[in-house]
């Protein structure tokens, strides 16, 4: 697997384990990889990995049944889409509206746009 | 599981000493990686912490013994795979039955694993295969030795591509907690997210010793449209802009062990003053 340049790499793991929850490859109350399976799968330092499933872990996103293993929070999905809103909103959109000026758009222009977001789909 | 206090050390006695008062402390649970350019001495400090050259001065000690006075206890928790090796002209299984023995912790089925895992063919004379399966197979015997320590001299040398990932993957799935591996490499794409601890060695002496995770957390390490800035560290041309050393403000970066060593081996000492 190739990591992009920037974030670090056991924030990029996170990045693929809260996509891979949303997406329900991973769902809500079951089991997760273990640690050492996810460093063997992703030939990355177990000690990474750790660190990510205890950020993981801190976002209330998964937990730790000792013994047993690492298990996706039945709230997760709900937690997951709150802090990426949060994100959206805090940095993403900021960015548009940015190059969105710097590029003479208009509100009009951006409206027609927004005005298709929620029946397009 | 390794301390090394004042160690010094020179082949001939006109020489000028190669290392000179160095110091070093390495857990088990990890993964160290030993980089520095051709010929600033990454195998001699390998041979000298396991007992294959002897100290001039200072000590060498693996968990709490000599390695230099070579007692078996310990030789049976050390494996050493070096970069230049003879394998000789018998099967995998004779090979196997030959040399596990020394290893009390030795697995047999990992050992099947990671030979299915690298894809090695049957064969009866081991010296048949080429020279990168020859080094999988030694690679792949290193790991089920299940050794405390494992040191393991430029091991993706000769690896092809997919090797080279597959490498990373076994590594990183097979050790135990008890484990240290240092590797030590002039490629360092080739280890890159597989080793949590950098060992840099030039002329002689330690230029930086740091986890990585450390390292991502005081440095930031991204791609800028220019190298101007009060606060780049260290900086190099590369095709879309240049790739910027600056401070960590906050949070943590990806760290580019490349860059790293460029700047520090070539940077300024405001540079060096962030790593020591």
């Amino acid at each position: 697997m190739e990591f992009q340049n920037g974030k670090s790499i056991f924030l990029q793991i996170a990045d693929t384990i809260t996509d891979k929850v949303v997406s329900g490859e991973f769902p809500a109350g079951e089991k997760i990889p273990s640690v050492r399976e996810l460093a063997a799968e992703m030939g990355v330092n177990p000690n990474t990995i750790m660190r990510t499933y205890s950020e993981l872990q801190a976002m209330n996103i998964i937990e730790n049944q000792r013994g047993i293993g690492y298990f996706v929070n039945p709230e997760a999905q709900h937690i997951i889409l709150k802090s990426k809103k949060e994100d959206f909103f805090n940095k993403v959109l900021p960015e548009v509206l940015k190059q969105a000026d710097l590029l003479g758009i208009t509100s009009s222009e951006l409206k027609k746009h927004l005005d298709n977001l929620n029946s397009a789909s | 599981m390794i301390s090394i206090k004042n160690l010094g050390f020179s082949y001939t006695k006109k020489q000028q000493p190669l290392f000179h008062q160095l110091d070093c402390e390495l857990q088990a649970g990890s993964i160290a990686g030993l980089l520095g350019k051709n010929g600033a001495g990454k195998t001699t400090l390998l041979k000298l912490m396991i007992g294959l050259l002897f100290p001039t001065e200072g000590q060498v000690s693996i968990m709490g013994h000599q390695p230099a006075k070579r007692e078996p206890s310990l030789l049976q928790d050390i494996y050493f795979l070096p970069e230049e090796f003879y394998i000789p002209g018998i099967s995998m299984a004779k090979y196997v039955k030959a040399n596990a023995g020394f290893y009390p912790r030795f697995d047999q089925d990992l050992l099947k694993r990671l030979i299915s895992d690298f894809e090695l063919p049957e064969t009866k004379s081991l010296q048949k295969l080429s020279y990168g399966q020859k080094k999988k197979f030694l690679i792949s015997f290193a790991l089920s030795t299940k050794c405390r320590l494992l040191v393991l001299d430029e091991p993706t040398n000769g690896l092809d591509i997919p090797s080279k990932g597959i490498f990373r993957k076994v590594l990183a799935g097979s050790l135990d907690e008890d484990q240290l591996v240092i590797i030590s490499t002039h490629q360092v794409r080739d280890v890159e997210n597989l080793i949590d601890r950098v060992l840099m060695l030039e002329n002689g002496r330690f230029i930086m010793q740091k986890d990585l995770f450390d390292i991502s957390s005081q440095l930031n390490f991204s791609t800028a449209s220019s190298a101007e800035g009060e606060n780049v560290l260290y900086s190099e041309m590369v095709p879309g802009g240049y790739r910027v050393i600056t401070p960590q403000t906050n949070g943590n970066s990806n760290v580019d062990i490349e860059l790293l060593f460029n700047a520090i081996s070539h940077g300024t000492e405001k540079m060096k003053a962030y790593v020591q």
